[in-house]
């Protein structure tokens, strides 16, 4: 029997980007918040300490700071005929664990969606007609707008200290910038990271092409910056230990670096680590949320109350807890009905790799958001009914890393090993550069999360069970994006190059990403949607669902922009709940 | 204490496999035991933080280097055939050292006898499928000791069988021509997958040859000097500053540079 707590106001279950921003907000008006992290604490001085932090083999390549899949995975299949089988280790996606959660691993890549991207069903079949709408798509128009949006997109990117150039203020396009962005208020809080020499044939390249590339929006930040509660960062020196690592200079916009530092020191704040929340816990007439049941590192069970429950683990995990705390109602694709599980995405990777006779790259100077990208084919910013295919990607030249274990590029038809490997190895490393698709997801009837009949965490719960693949629409749109690349990096001057077409069947082995989105979406119809438009769950007022799990459908966009976003605006609305509880939408 | 290696302590969590402290007791968890700003929720068996960040200084989380010399998992004939594996693998040739002289086979030795060999850290629970999809992924139950173990075994039984000796004692085009038989699942073993034998040996060696030497392969940065890779500097802005130039400063491990420790 779980042994009960006394009650705080708030009870956050993990503790990454939206829970420690909410956790701030929220105690700092006095509340008495609680975080409750099943991951170790984590901060940069202790962990990513400078002698320990560049660290290939601990990082990337075992894993080290990741969700374990022994404490929890998911199982996965492509396609509903199919017998779902354990991730028993991680490949395509690699979720984080521990304070800071993936906004410690991450990139840093920190984008705004465009505005067609909110109302992307309306849009294109105004556009396009019905006839444009890909087989099975469940595709929605948020429930959101951009220029609702626009202020807490602000906000998270002066929290984080993001590095770019504004393409458009105010309606007013700026030379060097994204034309292609949503009107903003004011630039980005700090000026674009440098960018490499790849970057710079980049750039000449698709200008000649007449395409219009800008440096892309980075969380690695360009200079010295302190954010709007007084954290201070330090400007990136380009390591190229970003992705899979935390960051030893200050330099990447994390929990850690942006919020942790102030939270701490707000009273009436306490984080619980090491400790796992098992379900969310109910009224008898299942309308209200009482607090969480968490198990602590040794096992024992706690029963914690609250009178708000902040739901801010990382996406997939927001929608196995609320499958396995009763919230919502499970969905089925056979019926179509049901919410929970409902319209989960990913999004595509494609391009090209191009090898130049005669170029230093110096891979290794790089970070994880150094790039210089274009949006001439994402979203709707250009004619798709030629193609047929509904979605985009931003297209990238960018290095992240030149880390040898995984990056050591080599030709087509090099052999595996032995001394003619070494040698395209030795030749090829500061010669070889990528032209990058990032691609939209739509969201499709068999591409769905529920509860595994067969598979069980430590604890006795089911995993969560995946079915996903890319469909038809997806294939077309990431192969001709592809193409695109190639035209790209051919310009560079590449004396040749690799097509990289999209995986199929999707395969959980080689490292995709880790934009896993939808399962617990927003949107105006509880009949398609587990949260109302300020992330509230129709059916349990007192419960909120952050993160990318409320995404309709992916954009060609990195999550964490729009996540972070998302995080402001709910805030706003809990806000208002708080004065008045209860539905702040009527079903 | 298994509870804290079984689901989230700091026990486990070193590559390495060191353990740094017994009874799941860390030195960190001792000194944050004794912090007197952190208070504990009664009874709660949880790290708490509140109104201060839990740091003090060199608090840090550094693996522990290997000390080469003899093995710990292999035994020596296991070893002899490794390191014959990687030295066709990787070559040493007139681009330089390879696998044998960067020390990989003592790097996948130490490996093996950390959490890694066993697998500690993925879902391993069962059951097992006979025919999983080749998109889902690792489906054995095999840990990488249990595919080292087994799969030399059966290497040795074939090349007895087939040539009346040990693989190290085989010509290096013999030697050549067995491992693409491996790699391509065209030579069977008995009673092992060729390709799971190969698997292992070749992402292991890729790994002690570029990996820090901290590990103990990449033995004086030679896998990082063939590419000219810099190492851990951790600062290049320089480097982005001069576009497309040669970057010729030596590299750079965690443990600094071989020429630094003589005087």
């Amino acid at each position: 029997m779980a042994r009960r707590l006394p009650r705080k106001d708030v009870v956050i279950v993990g503790l990454g980007w939206t829970g420690s921003i909410l956790a701030y907000e929220l105690a700092r008006t006095g509340l008495d918040v609680v975080a409750l992290e099943r991951g170790p604490w984590r901060d940069t001085a202790s962990d990513f300490n400078i002698g320990t932090a560049p660290d290939e083999l601990r990082y990337a390549v075992r894993h080290d700071i990741f969700l374990r899949p022994k404490q929890e995975t998911l199982t996965m299949r492509n396609n509903p005929s199919q017998t779902a089988l354990p991730i028993r280790k991680w490949g395509s996606f690699l979720p984080g664990n521990g304070v800071g959660g993936a906004g410690l691993h991450w990139n840093g890549q920190t984008w705004r969606f465009l505005p067609d991207d909110f109302r992307i069903r309306s849009h294109m079949i105004e556009r396009y007609g019905q006839g444009i709408l890909p087989e099975g798509n469940q595709i929605q128009d948020w429930p959101v707008s951009y220029d609702e949006l626009e202020p807490h997109y602000d906000r998270f990117e002066q929290v984080a200290g993001i590095s770019g150039k504004a393409g458009n203020i105010k309606g007013k396009i700026q030379p060097g910038g994204n034309p292609f962005e949503g009107a903003r208020e004011r630039d980005y809080p700090t000026p674009p990271l440098k960018q490499g020499y790849a970057q710079s044939l980049f750039t000449k390249a698709a200008t000649e092409m007449g395409l219009h590339p800008f440096p892309r929006p980075s969380a690695n930040i360009s200079m010295a910056y302190t954010n709007p509660y007084g954290c201070s960062m330090a400007p990136c020196t380009y390591c190229g230990f970003c992705e899979w690592f935390g960051c030893a200079n200050y330099s990447k916009s994390s929990p850690q670096t942006c919020v942790l530092p102030a939270l701490v020191r707000e009273p009436t704040f306490e984080a619980r680590t090491d400790c796992e929340v098992t379900k969310i816990n109910l009224s008898g007439d299942g309308k209200t949320a009482t607090g969480v049941t968490y198990v602590d590192a040794s096992g024992e069970e706690w029963e914690q109350p609250g009178d708000l429950v902040l739901v801010c683990a990382f996406s997939l995990f927001n929608v196995r807890l609320l499958l396995l705390s009763g919230i919502g109602k499970p969905y089925d694709p056979a019926s179509g009905k049901g919410v929970v599980g409902r319209n989960y995405a990913y999004q595509t990777g494609s391009g090209a790799l191009g090898f130049f006779n005669d170029a230093k790259f110096n891979p290794f100077a790089a970070a994880g958001s150094l790039g210089v990208a274009l949006d001439d084919y994402n979203s709707d910013n250009f004619d798709h009914g030629p193609h047929g295919f509904v979605g985009g990607a931003s297209i990238t030249s960018a290095h992240t890393n030149g880390r040898p274990i995984r990056y050591h590029p080599t030709p087509p038809g090099t052999p595996t090993w032995g001394s003619a490997w070494k040698k395209a190895v030795k030749d090829n490393y500061q010669r070889v550069t990528n032209v990058g698709a990032q691609g939209s997801v739509m969201s499709y009837r068999n591409n769905y999360l529920d509860l595994d009949p067969t598979y069980k965490d430590p604890l006795g719960r089911p995993l969560m069970r995946m079915t996903f693949d890319y469909q038809p629409n997806e294939q077309k749109m990431a192969n001709w994006m592809a193409e695109r690349c190639q035209e790209i990096v051919k310009a560079m001057g590449a004396s040749s190059t690799k097509l990289n077409r999209l995986g199929v069947p999707w395969s959980v082995v080689p490292y995709q990403t880790t934009h896993n989105t939808g399962g617990a979406v927003m949107g105006n119809d509880p009949n398609t949607s587990v949260l109302n438009r300020y992330l509230q769950s129709w059916d349990v007022s007192n419960v909120f669902v952050m993160g990318a799990s409320a995404f309709p459908q992916n954009a060609g966009y990195n999550p964490t922009g729009t996540v972070g976003a998302l995080t402001y605006w709910s805030l706003e609305a809990i806000l208002k709940y708080l004065k008045s509880p209860g539905a702040l939408v009527s079903r | 204490m298994e509870s804290a290696d079984r689901r989230y302590g700091r026990t486990s969590r070193r590559p390495d496999g060191a353990s740094p402290a017994r009874h799941g007791v860390t030195r960190r968890g001792l000194l944050l035991a004794t912090a007197a700003l952190l208070v504990t929720t009664s009874g709660v068996n949880a790290r708490v933080v509140t109104k201060v960040l839990p740091w003090k200084p060199n608090d840090a989380y550094p693996v522990a280097p290997v000390v080469p010399g003899g093995y710990l998992f292999f035994t020596a004939s296991e070893a002899a055939v490794v390191e014959a594996f990687v030295d066709r693998l990787i070559p040493a040739d007139d681009l330089g050292p390879g696998a044998k002289e960067a020390g990989v086979t003592t790097f996948i030795d130490r490996q093996l006898t950390g959490p890694y060999g066993g697998h500690d850290w993925l879902y391993m629970a069962g059951p097992f499928s006979e025919n999983p999809l080749p998109s889902q992924g690792l489906q054995s139950e095999l840990t990488p000791r249990q595919q080292y173990r087994m799969g030399i075994a059966a290497l040795e039984a074939y090349c007895k069988a087939t040539f009346n000796r040990g693989f190290a004692e085989l010509a290096a085009a013999d030697q050549d021509k067995l491992i693409a038989g491996l790699e391509k699942g065209a030579v069977q073993l008995p009673n092992f997958s060729s390709k799971t034998l190969f698997t292992a040996i070749y992402n292991n060696a890729i790994e002690g040859f570029f990996a820090d030497p901290i590990y103990g392969g990449n033995r004086d940065m030679i896998g990082w000097k063939l590419v000219g890779f810099p190492g851990v500097r951790y600062d290049f802005r320089d480097v982005i500053d001069r576009p497309n130039q040669a970057y010729t400063l030596p590299p750079v491990s965690l443990q600094g540079r071989p020429a630094w420790g003589e005087r």
